[in-house]
């Protein structure tokens, strides 16, 4: 029953963005970062395809291709956070790799997994632009370096209770 | 030899004022650019940006002027102004420092572009990571437009300009131009052949200028001081300041502006503090992932267009990614091959396969399992990659493999005889 509730909020929801954007295909980018924002799961599902594609006037398959090329969109649940840890070579030279274990045991997952309470996603993105404050993650929009990894535990731990 | 000391033109403003405040940029002259530029004539524009001899900074180093100059003469009425600010090259992070701390005068560089091509429109294309950077432009934007900076009639004049922040979605490939025109029209971000250029051929096929961030930043200074004094700094060949991303082993990495020309060596023991540790320099990565590989033997080189690409390198974003004695340059390498594997955006073929095929070649050498015919098998695919890809992502693969195999050829041999160094093991076994 709540369930069903929330799926017709989200369709409401969806129309309500869709909207607000003119129909020309350069929205594409655009509107489909909006849907993805709009989900508490971080990612774009059939629907939000099909609602974009019929608002743009666009074959399906054509936002299908767009979104499957993108590293940022997602077809699949994510947790509400997004970890993205950089491996990029200056994070490599200083240690990106001790950092993303570290993160990886700490939570409990590898790369692209989401913890099982749906809170992080972490996932590895190949330069962040963040090299002097290398090795550098960011979590949603905010950007934390230079990490050791004993810095891993505090940090997620922090942004666990910040954000709770 | 002419000593050098950091020089602020562009980041004078950076940590200096408030980002989020356009009086604190009015304060200190924003906007007076675009008072100089709107009381003279588009061509007149042009022409002192042509007279500066400003260089693209987004590492082409193309005749910003010229490139101006071709979109104002096109016969077709609209036109458009991109800014390039998909910013990921490895090692680069100057187009975020400048709109994060100084987005008005990106804003003014693209509005003064917009009159002197005759645009009406303009595209800021921001990498979607760069949160902070999308929410300054925005506010700037915002902020300008009810100052009458932006929109309809500018300053009173007959010029009407507005901008549009667009947020990239993750992919590399989109820093180059024409994938980025592909990515701004909804599509995903596949390289377009060239010719025609995006002057000819832009967004939504009209004729259309995309510049970076930084060239664009240059513009209000030349604009105000005017192209003599433009030339006054850098080389020659290569005129104004130029940012220079400092990062890896260096006690202070940051970001440092000086007169182009400013030997590597200055950039590393003066302005990044040197090595931590005492330690000894092995080499540098300049330009990025896309770049060459320098020995200890280089660093005296100036750090401009011609003088890079006299000693087969090039300038490429400026960046400069240090490396000490205790790093692996295959395990570098092995770091910068992997980033354009994943890079590599599956147009066409000899990029597509030969990131890959690289890859596999450099982990035999890191394992320990290759022969020594490996190491000429990856000049042979370099070389094709540089004859046969579609776009400048494939083609420059080959100047970080090429400069690592000639300038650091004994450790490549020495991995080959004795097997993996602990670097190296240690990559491998993660990603094993």
């Amino acid at each position: 029953m709540r369930e069903g509730r929330i799926l017709l909020a989200r369709r409401v929801n969806r129309q309500e963005i869709v909207r607000k954007f003119p129909r020309r295909e350069d929205q594409l980018l655009p509107l489909l970062h909006a849907l993805q924002r709009a989900n508490p799961q971080n990612y774009l599902t059939p629907d939000d395809l099909r609602a974009a594609a019929e608002h743009l006037r666009l074959p399906l398959a054509a936002v299908y291709d767009a979104v499957t090329f993108y590293s940022m969109f997602s077809l699949f649940p994510r947790g509400r956070h997004i970890i993205r840890v950089c491996r990029s070579p200056t994070c490599h030279l200083l240690g990106a790799i001790p950092l993303i274990e570290a993160l990886e045991r700490e939570l409990g997952i590898r790369i692209g997994e989401t913890t099982p309470d749906g809170f992080f996603t972490l996932e590895a993105v190949s330069c962040l632009g963040l090299c002097d404050r290398a090795p550098a993650l960011m979590i949603d929009g905010e950007s934390f370096g230079p990490l050791a990894p004993k810095d891993v535990r505090e940090l997620l731990t922090q942004y666990r209770e910040v954000k709770r | 030899m002419k000593a050098f000391a950091e020089k602020k033109v562009l980041l004078s403003n950076v940590g200096a004022i408030d980002p989020e405040r356009i009086e604190d940029y009015l304060d200190r002259g924003g906007y007076e650019g675009l008072r100089a530029a709107l009381k003279r004539s588009p061509a007149e524009v042009v022409g002192e940006i042509k007279e500066s001899r400003l260089r693209g900074r987004g590492g082409a180093g193309f005749p910003t002027g010229l490139k101006w100059e071709l979109v104002l003469k096109s016969r077709a009425k609209t036109r458009y102004v991109v800014c390039n600010a998909d910013e990921g090259e490895p090692g680069t992070f100057k187009d975020r420092v400048l709109m994060e701390g100084d987005p008005h005068r990106l804003i003014e560089g693209m509005t003064i572009c917009g009159y002197a091509v005759g645009a009406k429109r303009g595209f800021i294309y921001v990498r979607g990571e760069y949160a902070l950077s999308i929410r300054r432009l925005e506010r700037a934007i915002s902020q300008a437009r009810q100052r009458g900076l932006l929109g309809r009639k500018i300053l009173g004049s007959d010029f009407s300009f507005d901008l549009e922040v667009r947020a990239g979605a993750g992919a590399y490939v989109c820093g180059e131009e024409t994938a980025l025109l592909e990515s701004l029209e909804g599509k995903r971000g596949w390289p377009r052949i060239r010719p025609p250029f995006p002057v000819d051929y832009g967004f939504r096929g009209k004729p259309t200028v995309v510049n970076n961030v930084e060239t664009l930043a240059n513009v209000p200074e030349i604009m105000c001081r005017g192209a003599a004094w433009y030339r006054t700094l850098g080389t020659g060949d290569s005129p104004g300041t130029k940012l220079y991303p400092l990062s890896g082993a260096l006690n202070r990495p940051r970001l440092v502006e000086a007169e182009m020309g400013v030997p590597l060596r200055t950039l590393i023991y003066d302005f990044g503090g040197g090595l931590p540790g005492g330690r000894e320099l092995k080499g540098v990565l300049v330009g990025g992932a896309a770049g060459a590989f320098l020995a200890p033997e280089e660093l005296d080189v100036p750090m401009d267009f011609k003088s890079l690409w006299e000693i087969g390198a090039g300038l490429g974003s400026g960046a400069v990614l240090v490396f000490d004695e205790t790093a692996c340059v295959i395990d570098v390498l092995w770091s910068v091959l992997s980033f354009f594997a994943h890079e590599a955006c599956g147009q066409c073929t000899p990029c597509r396969v030969g990131t890959v095929i690289l890859l596999s070649l450099l982990e035999k050498v890191q394992n320990g399992s290759g022969d020594p015919a490996v190491l000429e098998k990856m000049l042979k695919v370099t070389h094709l990659m540089k004859v046969a890809s579609l776009c400048p992502l494939g083609q420059s693969v080959r100047l970080p493999v090429e400069t690592a195999l000639e300038k650091f050829r004994r450790e490549f041999e020495s991995h080959l005889k004795e097997g993996p160094c602990p670097q190296c093991k240690a990559t491998t076994e993660v990603h094993a």
